[in-house]
């Protein structure tokens, strides 16, 4: 697969409107007569409301009204639909669209105010009182999972929402004969996804026929249309969900939120349009995080460093609610044996309640913390056999002459998991040639003089993509020459647009500049599942392939009719179907637009089907594996124990490079992720489930001053399971990023340093664990 | 509360407001104004997506009210080119791959078209110190500070 604009590295078309502040973002929509939103939200983590008295509010400047959830009883009424229902949660575990008595954690929204500005709203949710008794809180997720912990939902008996138990092979035996065994404590910290763009919704009602318009900043819109209207016993077709320019997504988008119910709701009740946009101290506090999880690991390994087997038992922080079902902790488990060829593996995962913010994936969902896992492992393993960290992993990979490899593990539908291609070994030589890793203790001693300790770290990663069951396309010639490609992908950045054009450009011999693409609007596009786990390019980028093909085909057999030339002599090119070879013999494909447009009386040629236009699905049914390897270097100050990432070199496989400039821009964002994740970005209660960090003052993120270079290589593996070749490409570079940076850590700390099962790490810690060394 | 009169320059424009006096400068722009380029990314100072350009210098829309713009000369993103006429600094933005989902791009802007000004020939380190007040959670930087070095090359080669 390969064209003028496949493979190239072209601006994107997005860009012009981007960078003049011409985007549309949800909070741009203005709307006659709109109200504004404010959520009276709990400040305590978890208490039975008694009472709503709202009469001060409601009489405040300004306000048109405040409902609770019992004011939307004549609309509905329960929890939430499960988006994603998993036999083992018997009875789902979701959110109602503002509380209904219970509350389960800080930021829960339990009242909505209504007013003609949002400043208005905001003052008068303060001013609206709560009667609350107390219940007792549980915050920590080791403590919710100790069989006398007070419980996160007061009905629940016990914490653990779930136990999930997935393996192969014979554990028993092979840890009973293995030449070492070792047992680790792993704990990985809570995290958000801080988006630049809060959340935030538009409702709006036709008042003539009730339908439904919801703008929303989300990945999965059209999840939104489905379980909103499975919620309001409605049909799909009176519900328009669309996506404007999303301000990045990055997995808590991908939610269906209680707060798109709640203004959906009272958008019905109101009969006027409504918005509410969520504010930075709301998306510390009602937006779902991600990473919480303590694992115990054992594995077994041989003399030389061969990996046979894991033994792993997870205590899964999954917040107060399960809105997103088991799927965290299920990508925990399918991101085992990572590119391992393990022998057995035996994992127990318990899904535990506790009163904060629900998790669910945040970038990498599980993958960052099991890659961190078996990464940490690794080096684990070298140390204790004094063995170079690299000789462990390529001992332990996953050989390429032995792919397709089947892993052990099932898929969901049962059938077994094959890594489709890879080479793992030969990433890892060239991460370390290109970092010149043989150099290394050259520039270990030049940091020395500097009086700073220097680390270098590697880390490995396997990543499944394009998870199915699909996404679609159709692409329409318009009169004018035009090709207009419509799917139920949503952005979020990630440049759809451009990536799609570039493919349906080629299929049909026409400039990118005539290419619109048109994403997520239930009106354009009938069906979308959601942009997450780097599924997009896989998924609706073949299906923009294949309904391309579909309208060549199409223009082709109009051209062969007019021109009667055999179709195989014929091309696409210049916006024109022509005969090969002929350049001035040709029809335009507006011409074609026009004619298959139909004129009245006049039947169309070959008796063809009207309009030059094709709709098609990719149905992704098996998994396609992306991998890489990354090397940085670290600098440590042992006096005030900050960390530098000094230099961040990846090499990664996603298959074929439909545009290698966004492809780029996907890994570096990730890495900046995945860097934030070992260093900085940490997450804080205190017992009650009060958080502590609720402003970037308080929370840190990666800046540009903290962050390395990132130097990229594309290993070009075409994946074999889909028509353009390619592997997703979203979360490569945070998979395998805290892993890598702690590795370096690690090192630079020296052989009498501790071994590192946690990540986010402070200056704090570092400068403990120097000290524990002298 | 009773709204006050403000004069300003916007974008090279004179104007004439009333505002209430609580309202911040970033929303008096986006919702009194309709320039919605400058976007609001955390209203406590700290992600630099709302940065517009006050009598020369940056400033956090969200930390400022709108009364204290009077008599005031204020720069948007709305200054710098348009679609198909982008500014050095925006086609550099593109070219590099400075933006991802865009909701950050305006304050980035806005801060390195003032940085530009007063320091036309920075070093990496210069301009990522420059932007270590704005927070991009899309691009890991490095396209944003390769656009920006490009931007101030390009202007020295040329004059
Ligand atoms: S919105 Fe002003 S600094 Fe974040
Ligand atoms: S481009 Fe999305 S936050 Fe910077």
């Amino acid at each position: 697969m390969s064209g003028r604009f496949f493979g190239a590295a072209v601006t994107r078309v997005e860009d012009a409107r981007l960078l003049t502040g011409t985007g549309h973002y949800v909070d741009d929509i203005e709307l006659p007569g709109m109200l504004h939103a404010a959520f009276v939200r709990a400040s305590f983590a978890h208490g039975r409301i008694r009472s709503i008295d709202k009469r001060d509010a409601l009489a405040m400047p300004g306000v048109v009204a405040i409902y609770t959830m019992d004011d939307f009883a004549d609309i509905a009424q329960g929890p939430m639909p499960p988006m994603a229902p998993h036999p083992l949660l018997k009875t789902p575990i979701t959110y109602h669209p503002l509380s209904d008595t219970e509350v389960r954690h800080v930021g829960e929204a339990i009242a909505i105010v209504l007013a003609d500005s949002r400043a208005n709203a905001e003052d008068a949710a303060a001013a609206v009182i709560l009667d609350v008794e107390y219940l007792p809180t549980v915050s920590d997720v080791a403590l919710a999972h100790e069989a006398n912990s007070p419980t996160a939902h007061s009905q629940h008996a016990s914490n653990i929402a779930a136990t999930m138990k997935a393996g192969f092979g014979d554990c028993a035996r092979i840890f009973a004969k293995a030449d070492h065994v070792l047992t680790e404590q792993f704990d990985i910290h809570r995290g958000g996804c801080h988006a630049m763009e809060c959340r935030g919704v538009v409702a709006n009602i036709d008042l003539l026929t009730d339908a439904l318009t919801i703008s929303t900043s989300s990945q999965s819109p059209y999840m939104v249309r489905r379980h909103l209207a499975a919620y309001l016993d409605r049909d799909e077709n009176g519900i328009r969900v669309m996506t404007p320019d999303v301000g990045g997504g990055f997995g808590p988008k991908a939610n269906v939120y209680a707060e798109e119910f709640a203004v959906a709701l009272s958008t019905i009740k109101i009969r006027r349009p409504v918005k509410w946009i969520e504010d930075r101290q709301e998306h510390f506090v009602a937006t779902t995080q991600q990473r919480g999880q303590i694992w115990s690991i054992d594995v077994a390994f041989d003399n030389n460093g061969r990996m046979r087997a894991i033994r792993g038992h997870c205590i899964h922080d999954n917040g107060a609610y399960a809105p997103y079902g088991l799927i965290l902790p299920a990508t925990a488990i399918a991101s085992f044996p990572g590119p391992y060829a393990l022998e057995a593996l035996d994992l127990t995962v318990d899904v535990v309640l506790t009163n904060l913010v629900p998790t669910s994936p945040v970038r990498g969902a599980c993958r960052p913390n099991v890659a961190f896992l078996l990464e940490r492992l690794a080096d684990r393993i070298a140390r204790h056999l004094g063995m170079d960290r690299q000789d462990v992993r390529q001992r332990s990979f996953v050989k390429a002459e032995q792919m397709p490899y089947t892993t052990g593990l099932k898929a969901r539908d049962g059938s077994p998991i094959s890594y489709d291609s890879g080479d793992y070994t030969g990433a890892l030589n060239l991460v370390l040639d290109k970092i010149a890793a043989k150099d290394f203790e050259a520039r270990r001693k030049e940091s020395k003089q500097r009086g700073k300790l220097r680390g270098l770290g590697i880390a490995s990663c396997v990543e499944d993509t394009g998870i199915g069951p699909f996404e679609g396309a159709s692409i329409r010639v318009t009169p004018a020459g035009k090709v207009i490609v419509a799917t139920g992908a949503s952005s979020q950045g990630q440049g759809h647009r451009t990536a799609f054009a570039q493919i349906a450009a080629d299929a049909l011999g026409v400039e990118l500049e005539d290419v619109t693409v048109e994403t997520a609007d239930t009106a354009k596009f009938p069906l979308g599942i959601s942009t997450i786990a780097s599924r997009i390019a896989v998924t609706a980028g073949s299906s923009v392939q294949l309904a391309a093909h579909k309208v060549r085909a199409k223009a082709i057999t109009f051209a062969s009719h007019q021109l009667e030339v055999d179709e195989h002599d014929l091309e696409l090119e210049g916006g024109a179907v022509r005969v090969k070879g002929i350049a001035d013999m040709k029809i335009k494909l507006s011409e074609i637009a026009r004619a298959l447009a139909g004129s009245t009386g006049v039947p169309l040629p070959g008796n063809m089907e009207p309009d030059l236009a094709a709709t098609a699905y990719f149905n992704s049914n098996a998994l396609t594996f992306a991998y890489g390897a990354n090397a940085c270097e670290v600098e440590v100050d042992p006096e005030t124990g900050d960390v530098r990432v000094v230099r961040y070199v990846v090499v990664h496989d996603c298959g074929k490079l439909i545009n290698p400039l966004i492809v780029d821009g996907q890994i570096r964002g990730g890495v900046v992720h995945g860097i934030g994740n070992a260093l900085f970005e940490r997450m804080i209660y205190d017992e009650q489930g009060q958080p502590l960090t609720t402003t970037y003052g308080d929370y840190f993120l990666p800046m540009a001053s903290e962050m390395p270079p990132i130097e990229i290589h594309h290993m070009e593996t075409p994946s074999p399971r889909n028509p353009i070749g390619v592997k997703g490409a979203g979360e490569g570079g945070t998979i395998p990023a805290a892993a890598c940076v702690i590795s370096a850590v690690e090192d630079a700390l020296g052989p009498n340093g501790p071994f590192i099962p946690v990540h986010p790490i402070s200056p704090q810690q570092v400068v403990q664990w120097l000290k524990a060394t002298r | 509360m009773t709204e006050r009169s403000l004069t300003f320059t916007l974008n090279g424009q004179p104007r004439e407001a009333k505002v209430d006096p609580r309202v911040h400068l970033g929303d008096f722009l986006r919702h009194s104004l309709g320039l919605t380029g400058t976007h609001i990314g955390c209203e406590h100072g700290v992600c630099g997506a709302c940065t517009v350009i006050v009598d020369g210098s940056p400033v956090r829309s969200c930390l400022m009210l709108a009364v204290q713009i009077d008599d005031c000369t204020v720069e948007t993103v709305e200054s710098l080119g348009k679609p198909g006429d982008l500014s050095p600094l925006q086609q550099a933005f593109a070219a590099n791959h400075g933006l991802q989902c865009g909701f950050c791009t305006p304050g980035m802007l806005m801060t390195l078209e003032a940085f530009l000004r007063t320091t036309p020939a920075p070093t990496e380190e210069d301009v990522r110190i420059a932007i270590s007040g704005n927070i991009c959670r899309c691009t890991g930087y490095q396209g944003i500070v390769q656009a920006t070095l490009d931007t101030a090359s390009t202007k020295a080669n040329r004059t």
